[in-house]
């Protein structure tokens, strides 16, 4: 099934169970109950769990596989936005042409950037994309504004024209859709089907699945790319060019199809963001967006299959999930403590917590790329591992005989 | 003539700024090989020692003024800072007024510790790693340095004004034989310009002439024909480290009264700065100095009305502009030196 | 003819000349051994036929092209394989993945889209690094992280990884260099077999003259950045101007 190796086959399903799943296994505390904040199956959390996996997924292709960091990814989320919300006001609200038209222009500008970039390695890279990055950032905020909307950012306007779909306006701003309306009801991306049991709440969302569908699309070319040929001439690409210039490959158009596919990875996140709420702004292109995009896929583990996935997801649940404690949660916790120790236990934990996320993040940004240059993924492999040679002790295994695990082979 | 001579004096304190940043990140990439996405962490920390010092200065106590009413009919409540109480109102509200300038010798250590910290404690482990974890990780503590401001000081930026003899502007143009109010001139950023060069003076002079300074740049020339000689290179690297996160420091100092310091002016000019280094030649002192200069002078041309109306927005971009031109037609820089960081 | 013919190359860095007008004619399923005290052009002289360098002034042409200004990669597809010092091979990936990677640039060229197709189902290129690993003995380390091989493993993976390519032209830059004798002895055989097998013409820099008077057809050597004697072993041994250049260093 799916021309995949069994493991693959494997990780494949779980992947897409879970993400199907993903209103009930993200739903676990009971609506009313103390635990219901950490709950984060909502349309909108969903939604930004597999848009910026797909945005990492498309990262980890240049990074994980080639070794070039790139600091201006978000530069193509952005482009990705700006087209999508174009189609929506010029052609129509369907979602389909927004983001088929975001990936185009978003390869296009990859391609622009990419060929001159990877025309220096290393650092000289990074800082090229950087500067890239900023020039676009610079230019949406000033001249383009036109394009652009400038600070305001750009959104649906009752005067659009929209002219496949413009007729149907009455009066309020139309909303993103599959199908229209006229046609099917249900298909709008802001429809969502609830689903009571018990004090529980399920919420089925139409932007989500097709999110997620289109994140296991996503999820699956990365799959095949990794396991190709032409996956295995980016991973020799990060550890020898050299050797490689000497068995006749040439990295430039090897490189530069890894940079633009995943500079259509990113706007197709950027398409799909668009498509779910109709508004696209500058800050989404600012290098410290890229930043974001980099240290989702190291503290997942770049390199790795699934790792971009849980980065995204693992930033995106805790952003949500920090930045709603307050200091009335917290003493809700700590409760229990003597009161001048929960003062302070309260106090210290309030640094990390609500607005202190960003510090947390960068903390544990810092430990990773310490401590786990695998990342998350590399965590799990280690506690696994503990678990296994613990067994293998008991049998009396020979200890010495440990070969050493190929990081870099994609779990 | 007139506007080009203003514009090069605009350019000049930005450039200064540049030009002392990229300083300290060329020292630390030079010395220790280490690209430090931090570096502008430590300028902004340095930006908010002056906040501190200004602060302490003024901390005060409370005493209530019989003679004086408040609105409730009350005493009235009047703040002294200690520091007028034990020196009198005039040397009192003489140091405070000249808080920013006094500023610099509190900073000084300070920074010299934070360097020490940041090089013992985590730099140092990743002499050895590829460049793009050194970029990662110090990308993650600039992160965290901006946010532990953030929490202490605040989103909002924080005034911090020069003494009042530097307040206000001189007309430049009148000095040199122009029309009045052509060329209005800032005394601070003036005086800026000037610690800068100071400042870079000073570094350039103690590299040049003192043992440390040559063992130092002997050792940026080639580290293991240094380290064979006997002489502890680790050590004095670590002391530059310091010595650059002090240039960092003071040049976020002076800055203070031209910006209002907040927790990101940091990630603010970093991005400027490693453009600077690039384009100036990584590795490269007085390249790093030239650039800098070269290119807030450039940004300040780039802003004139005359320039935008034939390329609007120009301004915005003309530092990654000639960024990237210099990257790809002279990948080592103005004045890099061969084989530095190419792969 | 010689399948690669060097004529009047020259090479200069700053004040010093590194080459100066070589002429070497090396012919076609040889062994040429190019012999010559340290600093004397050796490694420049390799580097100008791979395109690392390009020579000042005069000619390099490898059957029929000038390879002048050519890239790398262009050189090697034309034939030419080159075995490094120190082993130049990808340590971050398998023993198999590396043979593969030749394999692969033999049968597609400088580049090809392949991105979607999996390296498992691509049976011709297995078949044919099984055969790369089982010609150096390396079959059984196949899954091994070739960055955790053995030195000696490591040139010999490197080697089968140039064999892949079937060049027309190895260039083997001291093979044995750091070697133990009995290490050095198997190198020695492996070259021999590898020439006797294979329509190929191996051009080989050494140091070891144990190495080059059991291998080499032809030896050139080279002093002081020029080509002092071209001629079979026995008559570099004992030639005056060959002792003239190593005196000093190891008696031929």
């Amino acid at each position: 099934m799916f021309n995949l190796a069994k493991k693959d086959r494997t990780l494949l399903l779980i992947v897409a169970g879970m993400v199907l799943l993903a209103p009930f296994l993200l739903q676990p505390f009971a609506q009313g109950s103390g635990m219901a904040q950490f709950n984060a199956g909502y349309p909108d959390l969903m939604q930004r769990f597999v848009i910026f996996g797909i945005l990492a997924i498309g990262f980890n292709i240049l990074f994980g596989l080639t070794g070039y960091l790139s600091f201006g990814h978000a530069a193509f989320l952005g482009v990705g936005s700006y087209s999508a919300v174009w189609m929506f006001k010029l052609l129509s609200m369907n979602v389909i042409p927004a983001i088929l038209l975001a990936i185009v222009v978003s390869g296009l500008f990859a391609l622009l950037i990419g060929y001159i970039s990877l025309r220096r390695s290393g650092i000289y890279f990074s800082i090229l994309t950087l500067a890239f990055a900023q020039m676009s950032f610079n230019i949406a905020y000033s001249v383009l504004t036109p394009l652009t909307n400038g600070e305001t950012g750009l959104q649906l306007a009752l005067d659009d024209v929209r002219i496949l779909d413009g007729m149907n306006t009455n009066g309020t701003l139309p909303s993103t859709n599959l199908l229209p309306p006229s046609l099917v009801n249900g298909f709008e991306m802001r429809d969502t089907y609830h689903l009571e049991i018990g004090s529980w709440l399920f919420q089925f969302n139409t932007g989500y699945y097709l999110s997620a569908i289109i994140m296991l699309i996503s999820f699956y070319i990365a799959l095949r790319i990794f396991r190709s040929p032409f996956g295995l001439m980016l991973r020799a690409v990060k550890t020898n060019q050299t050797r490689l210039n000497y068995t006749g490959i040439n990295t430039r158009p090897y490189t530069l199809a890894a940079f633009v596919i995943s500079g259509m990875y990113a706007g197709l996140a950027g398409g799909l963001l668009a498509s779910m709420d109709p508004l696209a702004g500058a800050e989404r292109m600012q290098w410290t967006a890229s930043g974001e995009i980099v240290l989702m896929t190291i503290l997942g583990g770049a390199g790795t299959l699934i790792g971009p996935v849980i980065g995204a997801g693992f930033i995106k649940y805790f952003e949500n999930i920090f930045s709603k404690i307050n200091d009335t949660v917290l003493h809700g916790w700590f409760g229990w403590l003597p009161d001048g120790m929960e003062d302070a236990v309260v106090w210290f934990v309030h640094i990390f917590v609500g607005k202190g996320w960003h510090l947390t993040l960068g903390g544990l940004f810092m430990l990773v790329v310490i401590f786990l240059p695998g990342g998350l993924v590399e965590g799990g492999q280690r506690i696994m591992n503990l678990f296994k040679r613990k067994k293998s002790d008991g049998a009396g295994t020979d200890k010495q005989h440990h070969p050493k695990s190929t990081p870099h082979v994609a779990e | 003539m007139d506007i080009i001579l203003l514009q090069l004096l605009n350019g000049l304190d930005k450039g200064s700024a540049y030009a002392l940043i990229a300083l300290g990140l060329t020292l630390i990439f030079g010395t220790l090989g280490v690209v430090n996405f931090a570096h502008g962490a430590i300028f902004m920390i340095g930006a908010f020692t002056a906040v501190t010092f200004s602060k302490i200065l003024s901390f005060s106590f409370v005493t209530l003024d019989p003679t004086q009413k408040n609105f409730l009919g009350e005493p009235l409540e009047v703040k002294t800072a200690y520091i007028v109480h034990w020196f009198g109102e005039s040397t009192g509200n003489g140091l405070i007024d000249w808080a920013v300038p006094l500023a610099i010798l509190f900073s000084i250590p300070v920074m010299l510790f934070v360097g020490y910290a940041m090089e013992r404690g985590l730099i140092k482990h990743f002499y050895h790693r590829p460049h793009a974890d050194q970029i990662l990780v110090t990308f993650g503590l600039a992160i965290v340095l901006q946010e532990i401001i953030k929490y202490f000081f605040g989103a909002n930026p924080i005034q911090t004004p020069a003494p009042d003899m530097f307040r206000g502007s001189f007309d430049f143009g009148v000095l040199i034989g122009y029309a009045e109010n052509a060329i209005i001139y800032p005394y601070w950023r003036l005086v800026y310009f000037v610690f800068a060069g100071l400042v870079i003076g000073g570094v350039f002079a103690f590299l040049r002439y003192t043992t440390f300074g040559m063992v130092v740049r002997a050792g940026m020339a080639d580290r293991e024909t240094v380290g064979l000689l006997g002489i502890n290179i680790d050590k004095r690297f670590t002391i530059m480290f310091g010595i650059a996160a002090a240039v960092a420091g003071v040049a976020g100092v002076m800055y203070t009264p031209i910006n209002s310091p907040n927790y990101h002016m940091g990630m603010d000019f970093l991005v400027l700065s490693f453009v600077v280094v690039v384009v100036g030649g990584m590795g490269s002192l007085p390249g790093a100095v030239l650039a800098g200069f070269l290119l807030g002078i450039l940004e300040s041309f780039a802003s004139m009305n005359q320039v935008k109306v034939y390329f609007p927005g120009i301004d915005q971009i003309i530092i990654y502009l000639v960024a990237i031109i210099i990257l790809l037609a002279r990948p080592r820089g103005l004045m890099g030196r061969a084989g530095v960081m190419e792969e | 003819m010689g399948i690669l013919e060097v004529k009047n190359v020259s090479k200069r860095f700053g004040g010093l000349q590194a080459l100066d007008d070589v002429n070497l004619d090396i012919q076609e399923n040889t062994i040429h051994a190019i012999i010559g005290p340290n600093g004397a052009g050796k490694s420049t002289l390799l580097n100008c036929f791979v395109g690392k360098l390009i020579p000042d002034t005069g000619s390099v042409i490898f059957d029929g092209h000038s390879l002048l200004g050519v890239k790398p990669h262009k050189i090697n597809q034309l034939g030419v394989s080159r075995v490094f010092q120190t082993p130049e091979i990808f340590t971050e990936l398998t023993v198999f993945e590396n043979v593969m990677i030749p394999c692969f640039a033999k049968r597609d060229g400088a580049f090809r889209m392949h991105a979607i197709e999996s390296v498992g189902s691509e049976t011709d290129i297995i078949e044919k690094a099984e055969l790369m690993l089982l010609d150096v003995n390396m079959q059984d380390k196949k899954d091994m992280h070739a960055g955790s091989l053995s030195r000696g493993d490591k040139r010999r993976l490197e080697m089968a990884m140039c064999l892949a390519q079937d060049p027309k032209l190895l260039l083997l830059d001291e093979p044995t260099a750091g070697m133990a004798r009995a290490d050095t002895n198997n190198t020695i055989d492996l070259l021999k077999q590898i020439k006797e097998q294979r329509n190929i013409t191996l051009a080989i820099i050494e140091h070891d003259m144990h190495v080059v008077f059991s291998l080499a057809e032809r030896i050139s050597v080279l002093a002081q950045g020029t080509v002092i004697v071209e001629d079979i072993p026995d008559n570099i041994k004992g030639h005056p101007k060959v002792r003239e250049a190593y005196l000093g260093e190891a008696q031929v």
